[in-house]
C-alpha cells in the first residue's frame, strides 16, 4: 500500500510529461489542464491501491487515458477523420529516394524534417485518428515498452502493435504533406538522382 | 535475413521489443546493407524529431492548481 502523503513528492515530476499528452489527446490548452487536474485528483484518491515499487508513471498515464476517455471524447471539438489512409512503410524515406540512393544522405534527408516548425509537428500529430494516436503518443514521446502500453489502453500487445505502426505511418504521412506543400526539399545530391 | 524480412521488423527492432536471437539478426543484416542501414538510422532520428518538437512544460498555474486541490504547501510561494 503506498502512503498518500508521498504521493505529491513522486507524482509532481511527471507532470509536464502529462500535460504534454493530455494537450495532444485534447488538443485544447484548457481541457488539458482540466484532464491534468482530474488525474492528479484522481490518482491522490486511488493512490492507496498502487503498488509501490511498481511503474508509477505507466500507472498515472492509465488514470490519464482512461478520464479522457470517459470525459472528453463525448465533447470532442474536432471531429476525427474516420478513415485512417494506409500507407506503406517508411513513407518520407522512400519519398526522398533513401531506398535507391547509393550514397549516405540520411544527414540531409533529416535536415528537412528539422525545417518543420514545433506547431506543424504537433498539428500533424494531433491529425492522427485518437486509438492510434495514443498509441503513438506512449510508444515515441513517452517512451512505453508495447506491454506497458497494452495495460495503460487495456487492449491485447498485437492491437498496440497495430496501432503505433499505422499511426507512425500516418504521421509520417502527414509530415511529408507538409514538407511537399512548403517545398522542403533536401539539398541538391538526394533529388539530382542516380 | 534480406531486406524485406528487416523491413517487417524495424519497429520491433527499433522499439527493442524483440528477442536477442532476432536482433542479432537484423543487427548483421544491417551491418551488412548500408542502404537498410540508412533507413533504420533515418526512422530513428525522425522519432527524435518528433520528440523534441513535441515538448511542453505544465503552466506554473496549473502546478499552483494542483498543488492547491492537492492541499500541498508550494515552496516559494
Amino acid at each position: 500500500m503506498a502512503d498518500q502523503s508521498t504521493f505529491a513528492e513522486l507524482a509532481m515530476p511527471y507532470m509536464s510529461a502529462l500535460y504534454a499528452a493530455a494537450l495532444r489527446m485534447t488538443r485544447n490548452p484548457s481541457d488539458a489542464e482540466d484532464l491534468v487536474q482530474e488525474t492528479f485528483l484522481r490518482a491522490y484518491r486511488g493512490f492507496g491501491g498502487f503498488q509501490e515499487g511498481t511503474n508509477l508513471k505507466a500507472w498515472l498515464y492509465k488514470i490519464l487515458t482512461n478520464t479522457f476517455i470517459n470525459q472528453y471524447r463525448a465533447k470532442k471539438r474536432r471531429p476525427d477523420q474516420v478513415d485512417l489512409d494506409d500507407t506503406e512503410d517508411f513513407y518520407i524515406f522512400r519519398r526522398l529516394g533513401g531506398l535507391e540512393a547509393a550514397e549516405a544522405t540520411r544527414t540531409a534527408e533529416a535536415e528537412v524534417l528539422e525545417g518543420i516548425p514545433d506547431d506543424e509537428v504537433k498539428e500533424a500529430l494531433e491529425s492522427i485518428p485518437e486509438q492510434f494516436r495514443m498509441a503513438v503518443i506512449l510508444a515515441d514521446v513517452e517512451g512505453f515498452s508495447y506491454k506497458e502500453i497494452a495495460d495503460i489502453l487495456d487492449v491485447p500487445i498485437g492491437t498496440v502493435m497495430s496501432r503505433i505502426h499505422r499511426g507512425r505511418r500516418a504521421l509520417q504521412k502527414k509530415l511529408w504533406d507538409y514538407a511537399e506543400r512548403n517545398n522542403l526539399r533536401p539539398r541538391a545530391e538526394t533529388t539530382a538522382g542516380s | 535475413m534480406d531486406c524485406q524480412q528487416a523491413h517487417l521488423r524495424v519497429y520491433e527492432y527499433l522499439d527493442g521489443e524483440l528477442t536477442v536471437w532476432r536482433r542479432r539478426a537484423i543487427k548483421r543484416h544491417l551491418d551488412d546493407c548500408p542502404p537498410c542501414y540508412d533507413c533504420f538510422a533515418f526512422e530513428i532520428e525522425l522519432r527524435q524529431i518528433v520528440v523534441s518538437k513535441c515538448g511542453e512544460t505544465a503552466p506554473a498555474e496549473l502546478q499552483i492548481r494542483i498543488a492547491r486541490a492537492l492541499g500541498i504547501e508550494i515552496q516559494g510561494e
